[in-house]
């Protein structure tokens, strides 16, 4: 096998345990959490933590790392869960999710030391955080790169835009957008709601390198992650998912945008994950 | 900055948004990892020079406050000294999630200066004055809040934003001709209010513009036998809480004069701290009514306020007329003998 291919296999085991973890913290929470937008990027962020990104959780603070922003802050199960692969937190962590004094909070709370760089949650806020990341690294000469996912549904947010709109002009190809195009959000379709129409075609008259794939395809992914953009600009992933992939009674059901799961559920989801 | 008399009367001449371009150059020229953000508001900024001079240190992000706030909280988390400047309405009201997330929240640090705050820009509509800018981001957490008496306490509060540990809001008010509190060098700490003005019988608390009409509003009582003292609170959070104690014990009214609303600014803080104390004085707020009333010119808002020296004369001497009815209070104060 050579390197390449030892990467996807590598994320995409991690992303089978991923959601193995993430079902499992659904369960400990005892009460309501955000898995369907959580099951929806844990093939983006497996592919970005495991084999994309240059973190190092032994050196949470090392200059080059590249940074990642959660920008839709309720997909946190699936970034923790990709913390917790690489090292950051532990298993034992993880089940403290939503408790009393835990630091996994059911938002991202930023923690350097435990690999979670900016504190998210409020819809609209990432993307320009990366865009002051991204100029931040330009300036000094480094390397290292930014990676922010945004749901669909955020694209609503006007802030967003504005983001949108910057990260070209200041030629910042050294940013990556991922839109999470689950198609849902909080309270129906995008489509109904407020549709974010063809984000792809936008993006690309925006001025962003824009590609298009299959947002639970290790490969594909892994493929648009790895290519540079063209010219000096930032690239955007347009990634097609399913809200709640994995958890088939969760999979483009909205009950679960922000839902529980039974013991029961819990049981059958594992045997279907591993079989 | 040279400190003198001469640099003194040109930012005088200028006005704060100018003075503020004008220390800008300063910071240019004394930290390399610095960037100054605004929203197509350069020129308002008085940062023309700046961004000739250094045009690696400037980055215009086009009218959008949002993304300014969100980009500058990106830079300060990766080290840089960040300032942003835009209209005060825009650089609070517009932005202030980002403000509390990105900066109160996740405490990452950026001066942002809030241009032509309060009533200057009457003849615009109350779209572009801010009456309200110090009572939000007062509620928020994290949030130094500055505001300069005068030019010279704007390069003064510049300064020391820059290395401050937390986030801080630059309140700007006033125009161009703007007067002069200050004359010469001074001891300018965030946090530490400045009696400029002794007096017995009120005490006079003020920020921005309004600490020069207190100034005159104090001479102006002098003349009807009634001694006041004028404080200039220029930093309104944190609250110099020691000094309000001090005043409460030697005065029977304290009266706080601010170019705001009634509601949420100077005024309020004070009262806020005042319930810890055990029998703290009567409290006069002076200040705009919490209601976008008519626009007009700067001067003539601030008449329909009754905001003048004279007014401010007027509307204490009245109060302390209810608060000490007969002369024992300024008997007392003056330790003048009671009649046999």
């Amino acid at each position: 096998m050579d390197s390449t291919t030892q990467k996807i296999e590598h994320a995409t085991q991690m992303a089978v345990r991923m959601r193995k973890n993430i079902l499992r913290m659904a369960n400990a929470v005892g009460g309501n959490s955000h898995i369907g937008g959580g099951l929806s990027i844990v093939d983006i962020t497996a592919t970005l933590f495991g084999a994309v990104m240059r973190v190092d959780p032994k050196n949470p603070t090392w200059p080059e790392r590249d940074r990642f922003i959660l920008s839709k802050g309720h997909g946190i199960l699936g970034y923790y869960t990709a913390l917790a692969e690489v090292g950051y937190i532990t298993e034992i962590e993880l089940l403290q999710f939503e408790k009393n004094d835990s630091f996994l909070l059911g938002h991202p709370v930023m923690n350097r030391a435990k690999g979670i760089e900016f504190s998210t949650g409020s819809l609209g806020m990432g993307l320009s955080l990366g865009i002051g990341v991204s100029l931040a690294a330009k300036r000094r000469g480094q390397s290292h790169r930014t990676f922010v996912i945004l749901g669909d549904g955020e694209c609503n947010e006007g802030s967003v835009w504005e983001g949108f709109l910057a990260a070209p002009h200041f030629k910042l190809d050294n940013l990556v957008a991922i839109v999470d195009r689950n198609n849902l959000q909080q309270t129906g379709a995008n489509k109904d709601i407020m549709s974010v129409g063809n984000m792809g075609a936008k993006l690309k008259d925006f001025g962003w390198d824009v590609t298009e794939c299959d947002g639970h395809s290790v490969d594909k992914l892994y493929q648009a992650l790895s290519t540079p953009p063209s010219d000096a600009r930032p690239k955007a992933i347009v990634a097609h998912t399913i809200k709640g992939k994995g958890l088939k009674i969760a999979e483009n059901n909205n009950d679960f945008h922000h839902g529980a799961l039974t013991q029961a559920q819990l049981e059958v989801a594992l045997k279907e994950i591993s079989s | 900055m040279i400190l003198n008399e001469a640099n003194i009367k040109v930012w005088s001449t200028i006005g704060s948004r100018a003075t503020f371009g004008l220390a800008a150059l300063e910071l240019g020229k004394t930290i390399d990892d610095l960037l100054i953000l605004t929203a197509d508001t350069s020129t308002s900024a008085g940062l023309d020079r700046f961004k000739k001079a250094y045009p690696q240190k400037f980055l215009d992000v086009g009218i959008s406050e949002q993304n300014m706030m969100g980009i500058a909280a990106g830079l300060a988390s990766e080290g840089t000294t960040v300032f942003t400047a835009t209209f005060a309405p825009f650089q609070t009201l517009r932005c202030c999630e980002q403000i509390k997330v990105n900066l109160g929240y996740m405490g990452h640090k950026v001066c942002f200066v809030g241009l032509a705050s309060g009533l200057v820009l009457g003849v615009l509509g109350y779209t572009h004055c801010a009456i309200e800018d110090v009572a939000v981001m007062r509620a928020l957490s994290g949030i130094t809040i500055l505001s300069p008496a005068d030019c010279t306490e704007t390069v003064k509060a510049t300064l020391a934003a820059a290395s401050h540990s937390e986030s801080v809001y630059i309140r700007l008010t006033g125009g161009a001709k703007a007067p002069c509190v200050y004359k010469s060098d001074y001891d300018f700490q965030i946090g530490k209010a400045i009696r400029l003005k002794e007096g017995r019988d009120v005490a006079i608390v003020a920020c921005g513009t309004m600490v020069y009409e207190s100034l005159e509003a104090a001479k102006i009582l002098e003349a009807q036998g009634i001694s006041a003292s004028v404080i200039n609170m220029h930093t309104i959070k944190p609250l110099d809480t020691q000094m309000i104690e001090t005043l409460c014990q030697a005065t029977q009214l304290l009266v706080t004069v601010e170019e705001h609303s009634i509601v949420g600014g100077l005024g309020s803080a004070v009262a806020e701290f005042k319930t810890t104390l055990c029998s703290p004085p009567p409290q006069l707020i002076l200040g705009a009514p919490n209601r976008y009333g008519k626009s007009g010119e700067y001067r003539r808002l601030l008449e329909t306020h009754n905001l003048t020296a004279p007014q401010i004369a007027d509307s204490i001497a009245k109060r302390l007329k209810q608060v000490a009815p007969s002369e024992s209070f300024l008997r007392k104060n003056h330790e003048i003998p009671m009649a046999s």
